[in-house]
């Protein structure tokens, strides 16, 4: 590695998001979870959220250490019980914004249990699911949404087990917010994030991401830049489909879009209600009354919406003057650090050309997907495409 | 350790008519716990259900969640959400729970935890008593951990306690376990619960200095070290991986060591300050009765009757069980003709015992396999022969 | 006598449990007695019998369970048949009247019948035969006082029926009051 470190983080748009102190990060060359978290950081940037009200719980997994690289409070709990744990966070102090970021091995196989019970009671977290088609931290394992006939290391002859559509599950489970991107539809990813963020109740977003160095490698489905592509040809924005018809084929086509977006009383708002019927203007948690918390909710929510349009303010303000400081670190980044700009770049590219206008909401999102994924995919293809080579020198390391 | 006085509106004070399981609750609530995550399991279900009832009037939050794994998660959440937390559960239910009581010892997370035992193996006698997870409360989690364990002896002590327990787990920020059992946990007696002013509770104690000194660990085997909870702006990380003093993974041989020792010196070493015995006629005994929870009251029917005929038979009662009281057992094998060890378990605490005798007097184990106590006879017997 | 065990049977829904509660709580809150209180969990407590057993006296209770009660409170045919046998020569045996047909006179034993049944309903609902049961086995037995049994009651009971509770204990109790003088008279 030749990256000046030191410089990188320093400059980084995400110092301050990001803990810069612990980068570079474990991800290999190419693997979808670094240009999530970019989405992910980006969507807390302009949603005016306090970063000190905010909490990350990841459990176990390439997608598991998000947590420890979020400059949030930040848990990185066991395999399966990141869900768990965060309504254990959210309930013990419900001023808290509680996101949940694993891998789908984590979230629907090992916890799944726990993934459809948090959806039942419309527990009031952000579930990011990165969905990667495998185990990969453990070296490339079929999981629960591995498509029928895809190679893993322990179907070694093709999967004959039936996957799991995570949409059709979250939403038959009660979810109230269900949506589903890949790891190039950055922009898309953001705003939804963005939404889930402002959103109260249960909310489930999946992104199809690439794992290069297992997933890819097993299957012979190319690299990072080839999986871009491919999201890019086979991907099919459909908003508010039902989600019975959101299942993924191997190598088929990939419905994305906001599924779900509905709303119901939260697990402790229902709670809440049984307590004041109860115990009357006294009912209070943890010393709180009901109508001091919402005041506090209120104030708080305020307070949110007036950083947020400040963070727009100061975003727009940096388009106009053609943000060239960011351009430049982008460029050294990209230069030195070939393996990262696969990540970068279309998170960074891709909001600049659709413009904060664009919403995942209209249809036209669609084409400006494809206008970004373009773009993005691009200059991402030369760079990484050395990647193969030490993706699979650091998969014999695990 | 410092101390406060208890939140009034947890604390029912008065003489009440209850069952541990319900003293349990009572003496979570007095402590300060206001979270409790738990998924019924008999016997212990009481405490669930009294907690439940209880949360809306106290301001504290009772979830019944999917199953015990998620239980404890809950906790560990809770735990850093700011809350003093609780959950309940028997030996099914500890089995799922082990792998996260793990993280919650190198995570350094205060939490409590009441095995309320039923005979097992696997389901096994699910509505009669038995002390056969007393290995399994220190052994159960993968890897060295330690922690601390209480065995009380009657639903008022399932009160004092689970008010300790609460005490140590925040002081040593470490996973405390209630080791009760079905019949401690049914039995109804009498159960004083003191006014508030006279519970001492030790407080949350969370750290509020600048935020680049802010380390929410500090390796030096010793309790007390401040913790942090979500929302205070300090932006911690805490993970299950071995890590550094900030709370950022370090895996090597080096680091695991400092945080392997730092882990068991903070109980072990600190074992004099935290164990609590009862002892009864010790000094001067030819045989000396080491019993805990329901058996140490019949074993006190049988050493009665034993004294009665003349033996010098003393009473050893463990209230601390993990850590083990070794320092006591090496004291007194030397000067014993042997100790007798019932336990409702095929022996357990029996091992440990004869470890500390280390062969300088008798051991006696007077086992049972579950189901019910034992007969006081089956002890005053062994005390017979101890006494030979 | 220091140590008295008694056992409370008879079907679910007659308030058995609660008969136990109410006399454990009435002991050793009010009384100052000491009393240990255990129920059957076991596979032995379901279907429809009911048990509950209480051990009390004047010094601290170590071995929680019954070993041989000295008096038994059988509330339906089925208790009486299952746990008379239990009771040594000089134990007292309660039964409600109109529910157990005894298969003896039990010339060994302390015999006392009451239509607690019936007299609930006098007081207004059956509900209340468990409160008669237990102000009769109080004048009999004289191990509880009735003012501990009537101050145990609030929290046992629910508040609204607290008034009809405490008639149908004194019904009960009146009843057995005028039972041990007969029984005096008899003997
Ligand atoms: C109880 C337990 N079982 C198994 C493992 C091993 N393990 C670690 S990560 C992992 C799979 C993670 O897969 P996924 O959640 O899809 O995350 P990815 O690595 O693909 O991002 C497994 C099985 C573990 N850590 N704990
Ligand atoms: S193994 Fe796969 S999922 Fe893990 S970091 Fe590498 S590419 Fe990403
Ligand atoms: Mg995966």
């Amino acid at each position: 590695m030749t990256t000046n470190i030191g410089k990188f983080k320093d400059a980084s748009p995400m110092s301050g998001i990001l803990r810069m102190e612990r980068m570079p990060h474990i991800w290999c060359p190419g693997c979808g979870i670094g240009s999530e978290v970019n989405s992910f950081a980006e969507a807390i940037k302009r949603s005016g959220i306090d970063p000190k009200k905010l909490v990350v719980v990841s459990g176990i997994g390439c997608t598991g250490r998000v947590a420890g690289y979020v400059n949030f409070d930040s848990i990185h709990t066991t395999h399966g019980r990141a869900i768990p744990v965060a309504t254990g966070i959210k309930l013990a102090n419900p001023e808290l914004t509680v996101v949940v970021f694993s891998g789908e091995g984590d979230l629907t196989g090992i916890g799944g249990n726990h993934l459809i019970h948090a959806a039942r009671r419309n527990m009031d977290l952000v579930v990011i699911c990165n969905n990667n088609f495998t185990y990969g931290m453990t070296g490339g394992q079929v999981t629960p949404t591995t498509p029928g006939g895809a190679i893993a290391s322990t179907t070694p002859y093709g999967n004959h087990e039936y996957p799991f559509s995570l949409p059709f599950l979250a939403d038959a489970a009660g979810a109230t917010y269900v949506a589903r991107w890949t790891s190039m539809h950055a922009r898309n990813l953001t705003q939804s994030i963005e939404e889930a963020l402002s959103k109260k109740g249960f909310s489930f977003i999946e992104v199809i991401s690439p794992c290069t160095t297992l997933y890819l490698r097993r299957n012979r489905l190319g690299d990072g830049v080839d999986m871009l592509q491919f999201y890019q040809e086979n991907t099919v924005l459909k908003h508010g489909c039902d989600t019975r018809e959101t299942a993924i084929n191997y190598q088929g086509k990939i419905v994305i879009g906001k599924f779900v977006d509905k709303n119901k009383p939260t697990y402790l708002e229902a709670l809440d209600k049984v307590g004041a019927k109860l115990v009357g203007d006294d009912y209070q948690l943890y010393g709180k009354t009901l109508p001091e918390r919402e005041a506090e909710a209120k104030a708080e929510k305020e307070r949110v919406a007036a950083r947020r349009t400040a963070a727009l303010a100061e975003e727009a303000t940096a388009a106009e003057k053609g943000s060239a400081p960011k351009a430049a670190v982008k460029k050294a980044a990209a230069k030195k650090a070939p393996a990262k700009a696969a990540k970068k770049v279309p998170a960074k590219v891709a909001p600049k050309k659709v413009g904060a206008g664009s919403t995942a909401k209209k249809p036209a999102a669609k084409s400006a997907a494809k206008v970004a994924a373009k773009v993005a995919a691009k200059p991402v293809k030369k760079a990484a495409k050395k990647a193969p080579a030490k993706a699979v020198a650091k998969k014999t390391r695990k | 350790m410092k101390t406060v006085t208890a939140d009034p509106k947890g604390v029912d004070a008065g003489p009440h008519f209850m069952d541990g399981d319900h003293a349990l609750a009572e003496g979570a609530l007095a402590a300060g716990c206001r979270f409790f995550a738990g998924y019924p399991i008999t016997p212990s279900t009481e405490t669930a259900e009294r907690f439940a009832e209880r949360a809306p009037e106290v301001g504290a939050l009772f979830i019944q969640m999917e199953d015990e794994l998620a239980s404890i998660a809950a906790l560990i959440g809770a735990a850093w959400g700011g809350k003093k937390c609780m959950t309940v559960t028997c030996g099914p239910g500890f089995s799922l729970m082990v792998e996260n009581i793990g993280l919650a010892c190198i995570t350094e997370t205060p939490l409590v935890i009441a095995n309320v035992q039923r005979g097992g193996p696997s389901t096994g006698l699910p509505t009669l008593t038995a002390q056969q997870d007393m290995m399994q409360a220190k052994w159960g989690p993968h890897g060295d951990n330690a922690m601390i364990a209480l065995s009380p002896d009657s639903p008022q002590e399932c009160f004092d306690l689970a008010v300790e327990a609460f005490n140590l787990s925040e002081y040593y920020r470490v996973p405390v376990i209630i080791l009760t059992d079905e019949t401690v946990g049914h039995m109804h007696e009498k159960v004083v619960i003191p006014p508030a002013d006279q519970i001492k509770v030790v407080p949350r104690n969370n750290y509020s200095g600048p935020k680049e000194d802010f380390r929410p660990y500090k390796f030096n085997s010793q309790g007390g070290h401040p913790m942090t909870q979500a929302g205070d702006g300090y932006n911690f990380h805490i993970t299950g991986l071995v890590h550094d003093e900030r709370g950022y993974p370090v895996m090597t041989a080096e680091q695991g060591k400092i945080v392997v020792t730092h882990l068991m010196e903070k109980i072990n070493g600190n074992a004099d300050k935290i164990i609590r015995l009862e002892e009864d006629q010790v000094d001067g005994a030819d045989v000396v009765v080491v019993s805990y929870g329901i058996t140490s009251r019949i074993a006190v029917k049988a050493i009665q009757d034993a004294r009665k005929e003349g033996l010098k038979v003393g009473s050893l009662r463990l209230i601390t069980i993990w850590p083990f009281c070794e320092k006591r057992i090496r004291e007194l094998a030397p000067k014993i003709k042997a100790f007798v060890v019932p336990e409702i378990n095929y022996g357990q605490m029996v091992l440990e015992v004869e470890r500390c005798a280390a062969g300088q007097c008798k051991v006696i184990s007077v086992n049972h396999c579950g189901g019910a106590v034992h007969e006081p006879e089956v002890i005053l017997d062994a005390i017979r022969k101890a006494a030979k | 006598m220091s140590t008295q065990e008694i056992r409370f049977s008879g079907f679910g829904g007659q308030g058995i449990i609660r008969c136990a509660l109410i006399t454990g709580k009435a002991l050793s809150l009010y009384d100052d007695k000491f009393a240990t209180m255990t129920q059957s969990f076991g596979p032995e407590a379901r279907g429809s019998a009911c048990a509950a057993q209480l051990v009390m006296s004047d010094s601290r209770i170590l071995y929680p369970y019954i070993t041989q009660p000295g008096v038994l409170l059988a509330l339906s045919q089925e208790a009486y048949d299952k746990y008379y046998g239990e009771l040594p020569k000089g134990g007292v045996l309660i039964v409600e009247q109109d529910l157990v047909k005894l298969k003896s006179d039990h010339p060994d034993l302390k015999l006392y019948r009451v239509p607690a049944t019936r007299f609930a309903e006098e007081v207004g609902n059956r509900l209340f035969t468990n409160l008669v049961a237990l102000g009769f086995f109080t004048a009999v037995t004289k191990v509880v006082t009735a003012d501990a049994m009537k101050k145990a009651l609030p929290g046992l009971v629910p508040d609204r029926f607290l008034k009809v509770n405490i008639k149908a204990f004194e019904k009960g109790y009146e009843y057995g009051i005028e039972a041990l003088k007969t029984a005096g008279a008899a003997s």
